[in-house]
């Protein structure tokens, strides 16, 4: 049985009162884009309140699943049945059908809920609720009816035809992309950047990501791991716009100037400075970072607050309270894990010292980075205008 | 201008290799089990390549096997081996040095229930002879010792050690991975006592995808892959006739010249250790540079992370390949560098050169100018 359309829950956006037509637009939207790369036209409406997807003669029911359960804003998608309107009595043998090659063997609870959007319809929803729930107890011995606590609910809907569904498989949650903004996330190639940028786009959030380079310290693997895994979060995200920044000169102009181990707060100090720039050039309301605290030297809250000090847009860390393995469940879920753990130098690492602050003072890093200002300026802008951009798709 | 220098990792395609392939994919392009002309005219492709082999090899055409490679070669020579030899013993003797096709179908029989016996290696990465003697017992059936180790170039001297073998151990089948040596030495394994012989083509400027096993006829292996029974039931799978057609190319090809090559390859090798003598701090790993393999130097660069130095050249389109794989994430330092007795501090800066008789003069000139810019400059920037 390979059903004819899915109907889509959706929770939050319902909420949304006025705004609630953009916000459903949006789900139509990444819907149709997330089904694109499912093989067969689905065709994405909205109708009286609800968002179908109507399927192609033939597909692969398991592929237009997973490309569904990608979309935030789903909580809930019902494989459908659609049948045509020819009276009741028809509709009692359609249902008797579905029940059949459904569920050949159901026995316990069940009840069946109908709901007459076409009010021409000549039966009460009721009526046709108890008609096609008598069907159901002829052909089933051990079916019994329990319209509180059913262990199967057949959901009616009467339309232009009649739709049947009994299944609700679940989503992602979260809202649409692209109902909240746009932010910059800050990624590595390591576990938790991907992570993060994950939930914020859960939230409708739409991202563009910047990645530090360090050449030849870092190799051309190295960003092909990050491009990767770009391309695995923009399956939930849409379309990312990535900034390939050459790190190396700041990175080593630091190295040279001041204290070593306060090198990895002043070299986070400076991505952060930079991806404030690209957020900015591209409309992002704020940057996005896997930290979380404690979890190395530059993620204590001295060092957070010394690397917040430069940034002047809002700086959003979804990660900050979350164990490593918590993230990592997240990102065996979101399938980021195993390409994170590939193992190629970031630029993080290379230089790091034995024993970096943990606890940098702001005054004494304020008066480090006085050592940098003859060449900082120019490298800075070097590093801006020699990025490269990779649109992610 | 590029500058490829890890021909131990894979070689360029000789024209006339890239030919016969081509030929054999679009024209001569039957199945040579079939029984028609086609399939004949495919046939004899793999027939004129076994021949050229064997003639190299000085042994019979039915005593080469056609297989995916060096990596298959040495599964079957170890495995199909061991698997058909147990009713004579049990165990079953190798290096500290191998390549992971060799070192890991060991671990594999060893879980089997096979004894397994390391020989230790000196400081040059050369076989202890001593040590190998002491572990050859009357009921080892195997030994697999390497020709030429693949990271520093060293070379094993084979016909001793299958004298030994033969001596000490009547049983045993004699294997040696040819793999980085095939192309660069006249070996020839009656003489030497060799009873199995890994050859992979795109070592010697051959395909990738296709080598093959020398099996002497006296010999009992078990074959690993069963089906329509190809190559006498050895290795089942239609013949990868462009593979083979092309191995053979370039086996005749590589050996036409050796002996000019291997001069060109020594004198390549002298040329740019010498000139990183004006470099301060840089070690030359192996055995003295005549005395190893003509085409692999071994370096390291004190002071620099291989993988750095790896990057900053290629940045210079000049390819060489890091002595260890190793990252921040995982260090997996060589075995067969910590093996030679290396600190881990020169493992991690050791990278490999490896020649073709087409790398010229002035690509070393250009490997050594950027040499002696590039490592003051690393060095400068380490981990403090």
């Amino acid at each position: 049985m390979l059903f004819h359309a899915f109907l889509i829950k959706y929770a939050e956006i319902a909420i949304k009162g006025k705004n609630r037509y953009l916000f459903e637009d949006a789900l139509v939207k990444q819907m149709r884009l997330a089904l694109e790369s499912v093989e067969g036209d689905f065709q994405v409406i909205k109708e009286q309140g609800r968002v179908y997807v109507l399927c192609p003669e033939n597909y692969d029911f398991d592929e237009a699943v997973e490309a569904l359960q990608r979309v935030f804003g789903i909580v809930g998608i019902s494989p459908v049945m659609i049948f045509p309107d020819q009276g009741l009595e028809q509709t009692k043998k359609d249902v008797l059908e579905y029940m059949q090659a459904r569920y050949p063997d159901f026995s316990g609870t069940f009840k069946v809920y109908t709901r007459r959007a076409k009010k021409s319809y000549p039966v009460p929803s009721m009526e046709v609720s108890a008609e096609l729930g008598g069907v159901i107890l002829d052909h089933f011995p051990g079916a019994s009816v329990d319209v509180h606590t059913p262990e199967l609910t057949l959901s009616v809907e009467i339309r232009e035809k009649i739709y049947v569904y009994s299944e609700t498989l679940p989503g992602p949650g979260g809202m649409p992309v692209g109902t909240n903004g746009k932010a910059m996330l800050l990624l590595s190639g390591g576990i938790d950047s991907p992570v993060a940028g994950y939930m914020i786009a859960k939230r409708g959030v739409k991202i563009d990501a910047v990645y530090f380079h360090a050449p030849p310290y870092t190799s051309e693997r190295a960003k092909q791991k990050v491009v990767d895994l770009a391309k695995l979060v923009a399956r939930y995200s849409g379309p990312i716009r990535l900034h390939v920044v050459n790190f190396t000169d700041i990175q080593l102009y630091i190295y040279d100037q001041c204290p070593h181990e306060e090198l990895t707060i002043i070299m986070r100090r400076y991505m952060m400075r930079i991806a404030e720039h690209f957020a900015k050039e591209s409309g992002c309301l704020g940057l996005i970072t896997g930290e979380s605290i404690g979890q190395v030297a530059s993620q204590t809250l001295q060092s957070l607050a010394a690397t917040n000090e430069v940034c002047t847009i809002p700086v959003y860390r979804p990660l900050i309270g979350f164990d490593k393995q918590e993230i990592v469940e997240i990102s065996r879920k979101i399938n980021t894990f195993e390409t994170s753990i590939q193992p190629f130098e970031d630029c993080c690492t290379i230089f790091v010292a034995k024993h970096p602050v943990t606890k940098p003072n702001l005054n004494v890093i304020h008066r480090s980075e006085t050592k940098l200002d003859e060449k900082i300026d120019q490298l800075m802008k070097e590093a801006i205008e020699t990025t490269e951009i990779i649109e992610i798709k | 201008m590029e500058v490829y220098f890890d021909n131990s990792a894979t070689t360029r395609c000789y024209e006339s290799v890239k030919d016969i392939v081509v030929k054999t994919m679009m024209e001569d392009y039957g199945n040579p089990s079939a029984m028609h002309r086609k399939g004949v005219e495919a046939e004899n492709y793999v027939k004129k390549s076994a021949g050229i082999i064997a003639g190299i090899l000085k042994v019979q055409e039915k005593e080469i096997l056609f297989t995916s490679g060096g990596t298959e070669s040495n599964n079957l020579a170890l495995i199909g081996a061991a698997m058909a030899n147990r009713r004579s013993g049990n165990h079953i003797v190798t290096t500290v040095v191998e390549h992971a096709a060799v070192s890991q179908p060991a671990a594999f029989l060893q879980e089997q229930g096979f004894e397994v016996s390391y020989v230790p290696v000196d400081i040059q990465g050369r076989i202890k002879l001593d040590a190998l003697k002491s572990v050859l017992r009357p009921d080892t059936i195997l030994v697999s010792v390497m020709y030429v180790n693949n990271e520093v170039g060293a070379v094993m001297p084979v016909e001793e050690i299958g004298k030994l073998v033969h001596e000490l151990s009547p049983k045993a089948l004699f294997h040696v991975d040819a793999i980085q040596a095939f192309g660069k030495y006249r070996i020839h394994p009656r003489k030497a006592g060799i009873d199995l012989l890994s050859v992979s083509g795109h070592k010697i400027h051959g395909p990738k995808g296709v080598g093959f096993l020398y099996i002497s006829e006296k010999a009992k292996v078990q074959p690993l892959i069963l089906g329509g029974g190809q190559q006498n039931g050895m290795r089942s799978g239609t013949d990868n006739v462009p593979g083979i057609a092309g191995l053979g190319a370039a086996a005749e090809e590589i050996y036409r010249d050796l002996e000019k090559n291997n001069e060109h390859l020594y004198s390549l090798k002298e040329y740019i250790a010498k000139g990183l003598e004006r470099i301060p701090d840089i070690r030359i790993n192996g055995m003295p540079l005549r005395e190893g393999a003509p085409q692999i130097l071994s370096i390291s660069v004190m002071g620099v992370r291989s993988e750095v130095l790896l990057h900053a050249l290629e940045d210079r389109e000049i390819y060489v390949s890091a002595g260890s794989a190793c990252s921040s994430h995982k260090r997996k330092p060589s075995a067969t560098l910590s093996a030679m007795g290396m600190s881990g501090d020169q493992i991690e800066s050791t990278v490999r050169l490896s020649f073709s008789e087409s790398n010229t003069m002035e690509e070393a000139d250009c490997f050594l100018r950027a040499m002696e810019e590039l490592v003051p400059m690393l060095r400068r920037y380490s981990r403090r």
